[in-house]
């Protein structure tokens, strides 16, 4: 399918989506498919360095809460700014992150870059911590308005919105790096970056561009997460529970296509959502932490790997 | 500026034996990443599993936390070999251990931390021992027994392993393994076996680190974070398993912490940690004392 008809198809989705959670009616729909959605940038983010590229980013909560927080600096100096405003200059504060960590770290072996990342995401913390004009540790207040200006709909319902036309973009990008030159570029450094490096691929390069888009998803879906928490506290900003939804989805719906990161964080978003309300978030999160597990043992290619056509014998291909 | 001679003094020893301490927490690691080049960020979560039996073997049956840990040590052992095995047969063998590996190691700190959560509560835990709370004083200079002690359990055990590994015929196989598997292969030792023995070891010490971690400070679950990028710092910033190496990056480290948390507020000294490991990572990737 060519690129502008799969992204036609992606909004046809969207709207559709949209068109069911209008038709239930119930604002706790919009709410709770916030989340979902939120989980589909972050994955689909993540994934497109660590599933394309294949080096682990476990600071997902960082370039998040990079966006969050720049929304909270946003809201208290140029409070008119609108919301979509705001979630670009996030997402370009959380790319320039990106940028800064990789350009200090992709030179070195993979796993380095993965500690880094993990280092990267608790520094954020503390500079946050430590920062009283976004709230320091005591967190910041934002306040909500209850209807948009033009249309009057729902805030909620905007934000549902905003995350709904995020999502499509993220996921609409993300299959067309796949099947582009760039995409190609990504998987030869995941296969045998010395091989790539070696026939010519700029890999620095192109491991800092898969970082800054990457960075940029994540940073864009945690712009609206002040408006909708109302309160953002850096230990509810910096959860861990961020770090490891994110990296779970892509791993459990699988790496290797765009589906992956939808399929995983439409079942992991809902299933949290439902297993938080009838039982407990903390044993939604070990869910989570226990099917990460499962599915990376035993199903490394993930839920779509199991509907994948097979190919000969392992090994047997040229 | 006016700095008391008495603050910086005290800054100074604390920062030495809290440097004990760190060594100590990272000697697992040492074993593991820089060894075994096996990525295991969960080892944090193992030694806060060591704390919480520690401090369930000190409040029920009131045993001396750094005793409960060595006794508990045989089953850190086992629980080790058994991940390594599992690491070994998913991973490893599959050639596999970039990714998947690291996601494995993820998912084990995640759920570690979320079961000691579900069970134990987000409540601080400490436990009662007779020399927590006395301190020696030595002119202006105090030192602190809680501090103390484990920096002298941190000594034995590094010592203890420096000789384990050099002189036993299974630390210099784990050496070997470290440094040319195939070779190994080739004299006809199994690297998995060996691999398998020094993954157990190296979550053996996280038993006796959590002790200590709940001797000098109250642990709650997710604490074990924090440590990741103190004893990955010190790790790469020692020169990957090298034990003197990174000894003297954790005396390094707990002295940078020390004066940090002295001058400028406890808030700031996780930042010290990981700064200074992004900055090794930036600048010298080999280590202090490695070869650029």
């Amino acid at each position: 399918m060519r690129n502008p008809v799969f992204f036609l198809c992606l909004c046809v989705v969207a709207v559709a989506t949209y068109g069911v959670a209008k038709f239930i009616d119930n604002a706790y729909v919009f709410f709770a498919g916030y989340v979902v959605l939120q989980y589909i940038v972050l994955s689909t983010g993540w994934n497109i360095l660590g599933g394309y590229t294949g080096y682990v980013n476990f600071g997902t909560a960082a370039f998040f809460a990079a966006g969050a927080y720049s929304t909270v600096v946003w809201h208290k100096t140029v409070p008119d700014m609108p919301l979509p405003v705001m979630m670009l200059i996030g997402g370009a504060i959380a790319a320039l992150l990106g940028l800064g960590t990789g350009y200090l770290t992709l030179r070195l072996r993979g796993t380095f870059f993965g500690i880094a990342t993990l280092a990267m995401s608790v520094v954020m913390q503390t500079l946050i911590t430590n920062w009283s004009f976004v709230g320091g540790s005591r967190g910041a207040y934002v306040v909500r308005p209850d209807a948009t200006d033009w249309f009057g709909i729902d805030y909620i319902e905007y934000l549902f919105l905003l995350m709904l036309g995020l999502s499509v973009i993220a996921v609409g990008i993300a299959r067309a790096i796949e099947q582009s030159r760039l995409g190609y570029g990504f998987a030869t450094i995941r296969d045998d970056e010395l091989a790539a490096e070696a026939s010519g691929v700029p890999t620095l390069r192109l491991k800092l561009l898969a970082t800054a888009l990457s960075g940029g998803f994540m940073g864009m879906a945690g712009a609206p997460l002040p408006y909708y928490v109302t309160y953002l506290d850096p230990a509810s900003g910096f959860s861990l529970s961020y770090a490891v939804n994110t990296i779970a989805m892509p791993l459990i719906g699988g790496t290797s296509s765009w589906l992956g990161p939808v399929i995983g964080a439409v079942l992991l978003g809902t299933l949290q959502q439902l297993a938080t309300v009838t039982i407990s978030s903390a044993l939604s999160l070990l869910i989570v932490g226990v099917l990460l597990v499962v599915f990376v043992v035993a199903a490394p290619k993930g839920i779509i790997g199991w509907f994948a056509p097979r190919k000969g014998k392992p090994g047997a291909q040229p | 500026m006016d700095i008391p001679f008495d603050l910086l003094g005290n800054a100074l020893v604390s920062g030495l034996l809290l440097g004990g301490f760190y060594a100590a927490v990272t000697v697992g690691v040492s074993i593991s990443f820089g060894m075994l080049d096996i990525v295991n960020i969960a080892h944090p979560a193992f030694i806060i599993l060591g704390s919480y039996i520690a401090y369930i073997a000190n409040s029920t049956l009131g045993l001396d936390p750094i005793l409960a840990s060595i006794i508990a040590t045989p089953a850190f052992y086992l629980l080790g070999m058994a991940i390594y095995h599992v690491y070994d047969v998913s991973f490893e063998r599959r050639g596999d251990n970039g990714l998947r590996g690291l996601a494995f190691f993820f998912g084990i700190l995640f759920i570690t931390e979320v079961a000691l959560v579900l069970t134990f509560g987000v409540d601080y835990r400490l436990v009662e021992a007779p020399y927590i709370g006395i301190s020696i004083h030595l002119g202006p200079i105090d030192l602190p027994l809680r501090l103390l002690v484990p920096f002298l359990i941190s000594i034995v055990l590094m010592g203890g392993l420096h000789m384990y590994m050099g002189r036993t015929f299974l630390g210099r196989a784990i050496q070997a393994v470290a440094q040319d598997p195939m070779a190994l292969r080739l004299m006809a030792a199994n690297p998995s076996r060996i691999k398998r023995i020094a993954f157990g070891l190296s979550i053996a010490t996280a038993s006796i680190g959590g002790a200590i971690l709940i001797i000098i400070q109250p642990v709650e679950p997710s604490i074990g974070r924090d440590y990741i990028g103190r004893i990955f710092a010190i790790c790469v910033m020692g020169g990957l398993g090298s034990f003197a190496g990174s000894f003297i990056a954790a005396m390094a480290l707990g002295i940078m912490e020390s004066f940090t948390s002295t001058f400028f507020g406890p808030s700031w000294s996780p930042a010290v940690s990981f700064g200074f490991l992004l900055l090794t990572l930036a600048f010298r990737p080999s280590g202090l004392f490695g070869r650029a």
